[in-house]
């Protein structure tokens, strides 16, 4: 029965929470222009969220790339289609997989490490410590990792797919013997660079966006306790695999 | 130059209230978590003067550092800093006061992914577009000043606890506020260390003129660097006088606060059912209890 009352409220506490983060990003959106005096801090976190990714993002698109090689080939000589292995790989690193596995990605081993990192520097004062030295903790802690994670994350999907691509040539052409010249020419024709490889930026760059902003509201809003802070890190990786999902839906259906 | 603007339009501002003192506090009224922490308080802080403020622990002494500092807006009342009333100040304006004001934090609060010397240079770098050889020459005073020169490579991983607490009394200071707030400050010093900040803090307060405020527990400690001292408790100022004159006081508040005895009109138990029957005994009767 106490479990039934409590739905309402939780259903209200999760709405104001969505309130609350449109609000946070407004209030970023807003120390943005001052956040452009701590541009060194803007490129360390550049850095941190996308460079030291890179080798996360490399390892499992090269893996992602070689599954769907494997796969597709297997589906496609059913038919005696292989030779469009090279299309069908592109294609759909370039439109779903590359986004939204780096999105997931990110979110993990980025999102995680921000949430985590601002959290800590609340429940040790070092944002009330800024605020005591009139520096805006929004224009120097959490608009640069929101600009960071907007910039990265569309790098980090081109090399996600780069390797994914490579990947698919390893097992379709090196290993299962298509022919390199069908795999890459049939490719290139299929390929759009505006309806395909553009819209996948344009949904990474969205999915950076949503990753960063939870990662940074919820550590920015975290209980200044150690259980506060993983239950906000936990809540980083939740919410955003569900929005960048969600979003991918939408977006995919205005943008088809 | 955005600092010297403001220094320069608050100028008259602060000359009409240099008689004054510095925060005026009036009928502050705070609630926290349901809990009434102060209760319609009033409080002056002379300028140029150290003054201390004590009581029992949860009595809102931090809280209160909050609300002139603007971290923290009461229900209701007013706090003028320099002339300023806090609560009513937008962000930014509230920004402008804080560049005036110095502030050591309980724990330190120093960043942690910066050394010593950084987390000492983080204002100036902030807020001045100084030469590096000037910033590198007035932080490297602040920290001779707390005796940490030799550490200003370190990182705050590195430090013990009362060398944190001096690398951010180098900070709160390395502007020349107008006023420093101590939250707790010699807490894990040792007897050396504490000596020192001690003095330091007297120096400072003396040779800059600057407004000093202490929150501390340690009377001992307090008698020496504190020219007034308000003792709070119960959302009130339940005395105020010089350390000499508190110590003499014939109050119920001072002699149980300096005294530290359980029996008095703070309470030492925090309130709860009656402990014979917590322990699963019978409860006594009224006459038991009279007896």
């Amino acid at each position: 029965m106490s479990a039934v009352r409590k739905e309402p409220s939780r259903i209200v506490d999760a709405l104001a929470q969505v309130g609350a983060c449109g609000l946070f990003l407004f209030q970023i959106l807003g120390a943005i222009p001052k956040s452009l005096r701590h541009i060194k801090e803007t490129l360390r976190q550049i850095w941190f969220v996308g460079a030291m990714s890179l080798v996360i993002i490399m390892t499992c698109g090269l893996f992602v790339g070689m599954v769907l090689g494997l796969q597709l080939y297997y589906v496609l000589s059913i038919f005696g289609g292989t030779a469009a292995l090279g299309t069908v790989v592109s294609l759909a690193l370039y439109r779903e997989l590359g986004p939204v596995v780096t999105a997931l990605l990110f979110a993990g081993r980025a999102g995680t490490s921000i949430t985590a990192e601002i959290g800590l520097m609340r429940a040790t004062d070092q944002l009330s410590a800024m605020e005591m030295m009139a520096v805006d903790p929004l224009a120097y802690v959490a608009a640069p990792r929101f600009l960071a994670g907007i910039i990265a994350m569309p790098l980090l999907a081109c090399v996600f797919n780069a390797l994914g691509i490579l990947g698919a040539h390893i097992v379709g052409v090196s290993w299962l013997g298509l022919d390199n010249g069908t795999f890459w020419s049939n490719m290139t024709s299929s390929v759009d660079v505006w309806k395909d490889v553009v819209n996948g930026v344009y949904k990474s760059t969205a999915f950076g966006a949503v990753v960063a902003l939870i990662a940074v509201f919820q550590g920015y809003t975290t209980p200044p306790t150690s259980e506060g802070v993983a239950y906000a890190t936990t809540r980083t990786v939740v919410f955003s695999s569900i929005v960048v999902l969600a979003l991918d839906f939408v977006m995919t259906a205005f943008l088809m | 130059m955005e600092s010297n603007r403001v220094t320069d339009a608050r100028a008259p501002a602060r000359s009409a209230q240099s008689d004054a003192a510095l925060v005026q506090v009036r009928g502050l009224r705070t609630v926290l978590n349901d809990k009434i922490i102060f209760d319609g308080m009033d409080l002056d802080i002379p300028r140029g003067k150290i003054t201390a403020i004590m009581g029992p622990s949860g009595t809102g002494k931090t809280t209160l550092l909050r609300h002139i500092t603007g971290q923290l807006m009461p229900d209701a009342g007013e706090i003028r800093v320099d002339g300023i009333n806090v609560p009513t100040l937008s962000r930014n304006a509230l920004f402008d006061l804080r560049e005036r004001i110095g502030f050591l934090f309980q724990n330190s609060a120093l960043l942690t992914d910066f050394s010593v010397f950084e987390n000492v240079a983080f204002p100036l770098r902030q807020h001045l577009r100084l030469p590096e050889e000037i910033v590198r020459n007035i932080v490297l005073t602040k920290l001779q000043a707390v005796g940490l020169r030799g550490a200003a490579e370190l990182m705050p991983s590195e430090l013990s606890g009362g060398m944190a607490r001096r690398v951010a009394l180098a900070r709160a200071m390395i502007r020349d506020p107008m006023l420093i707030l101590y939250d707790e400050p010699f807490v894990g010093l040792d007897p050396i260390a504490l000596n020192q900040v001690l003095k330091l803090i007297r120096t400072l307060n003396d040779t800059l003129g600057l407004t000093s405020v202490l929150v501390a527990h340690e009377f001992a400690a307090v008698t020496r660097a504190a020219d007034l001292v308000y003792l709070i408790a119960g959302g009130k100022v339940v005395a105020r006088g010089t350390p000499d004159e508190l110590t003499r006081a014939d109050s119920a508040w001072t002699k149980q606060f300096f005294g530290g005895d359980a029996d008095g009109p703070v309470p030492f138990q925090y309130p709860a059912r009656d402990y014979a029957s917590d322990l699963g005994f019978p409860s006594p009767t009224p006459a038991e209890r009279a007896a």
